[in-house]
């Protein structure tokens, strides 16, 4: 079974749930920008929540089916035409050999995650099919995919069709988008005005914001705690002796802009981090367009953790939606 | 009228480096497939093509502005 790609779109890739575990060698954990969504569209179809669909940023592609398969389009909003017939997002469909799939302009969100029964079936790199392009790893031959490519689809049943996660578990961000933020290892190093000015400011969304990082501006030029740089770090008071990145976390070189570390960052290096996105919140960056509003909103750890379990709550619900009959 | 639309949100450019003239201008003829702008985002640049023939009208949005998908960018009479 076999999907082509007739028009690739801006930077569709093969994605799934991400290869964790090589980030201390500089490989990133990858996958869905938006995690939600993807496990969502899976489910619709009928596969495993981390199996591997196709991630359309901003412009959606153009597909042409070669055999029957079950087919679930999540995330962002863009209307969806089989043949130039409209059909439903976060809702299972069918289609048949020799039909076409493509898209409108998007209305809302970043990403979409198209699932198709049986998953992609690509060859899996360090445990994942998830595209890396920057490393030319996973996914189709390491890359984006491009016109003309014959995308391997795996062998399964059709899925049940007009399936539908209820419209409370589509999540996506508000306007202004809120990301809580947990302060981090070098907190210390903005003075105090800065502090309170990085949560007050309006930010927006810059159009450079990639799957690497998202870089944020508008807000205040940061201010920075007076202090000899120790050996080794830079000379610009952003700089850091070179430390380790955690996923999510946010640095600020020069003190101009923000960047949050996205699912393809780069594992270490020498500038300052504030402190981190949260994981429950990473999803909601995946959705964010250029120019979006932004808002910082300050979390402790205790509700960092409560935020990750109601999300986990989030994703039994949807488990659950789609076993109830009928 | 026949408005080109933007394909996808970026940022909007009118001319294809910052010292050339604009694309097009009012009076021009467009064929299909003449790039009349550039759309940024995520560090790439995307030609934006004219999909029907005419003459160009005018851009509707300004050199280096936000846009969104679906926004009209230019027109053609």
């Amino acid at each position: 079974m076999t999907l082509e790609i007739v028009k690739p779109g801006l930077a569709t890739s093969i994605q799934d749930l991400g290869r964790p575990g090589y980030f201390h060698l500089g490989i990133p954990e990858g996958g869905a920008m938006d995690r939600l969504a993807l496990r969502a569209a899976n489910l619709l179809v009928g596969n495993d929540e981390d199996a591997a669909g196709l991630e359309a940023v901003f412009l959606g592609p153009e597909i042409k089916f070669g055999a029957e398969m079950t087919v679930a389009v999540t995330g962002g909003e863009m209307p969806i035409l089989l043949d130039g017939e409209p059909r439903d997002n976060w809702t299972s469909f069918n289609v048949m050999p020799g039909q076409t799939l493509s898209f409108g302009y998007l209305k809302a969100g970043a990403r979409i995650y198209i699932a198709v029964s049986g998953g992609i079936a690509t060859e899996p790199h360090l445990g994942s099919r998830s595209t890396y392009a920057i490393g030319a790893l996973g996914g189709f031959d390491g890359r984006a995919l491009a016109a003309g490519d014959v995308v391997p689809v795996g062998a399964a049943p059709l899925a049940e069709e007009g399936l539908s996660i209820p419209e409370a578990l589509r999540r996506g961000p508000g306007k202004p988008a809120e990301l809580r933020v947990l302060p981090g290892l070098y907190w210390h190093r903005l003075t105090e005005k800065s502090q309170a000015a990085f949560f007050d400011d309006a930010w927006t969304v810059a159009p450079e914001a990639d799957r690497m990082g998202y870089r944020f501006r508008g807000g205040q030029p940061m201010e920075f705690v007076d202090r000899e740089q120790p050996f080794g770090a830079g000379s610009d008071p952003s700089n850091i002796v070179d430390g380790c990145y955690s996923y999510g976390s946010i640095q600020v070189p020069g003190g101009l802009e923000p960047i949050v570390l996205h699912r393809d960052a780069v594992s270490g290096g020498g500038y300052f981090t504030l402190g981190a996105v949260i994981s429950a919140d990473m999803d909601l960056i995946g959705q964010l367009q250029p120019n979006a509003p932004v808002k910082f909103v300050r979390v402790d750890m205790e509700q960092a953790l409560a935020a990750r379990a109601e999300r986990k709550q989030i994703i039994e619900q949807l488990r659950e939606s789609l076993n109830q009959p009928g | 009228m026949t408005a080109i639309l933007s394909p996808l949100p970026g940022t909007f450019y009118q001319k294809p480096s910052p010292e050339d003239p604009p694309y097009k201008a009012e009076g021009d003829a467009v064929a299909v497939d003449d790039v009349i702008g550039l759309i940024e985002v995520m560090k790439t640049f995307i030609e934006v093509k004219a999909e029907a023939a005419g003459t160009f009208a005018g851009y509707k949005v300004e050199n280096e502005s936000p846009v969104n998908a679906g926004d009209t960018l230019a027109e053609l009479s």
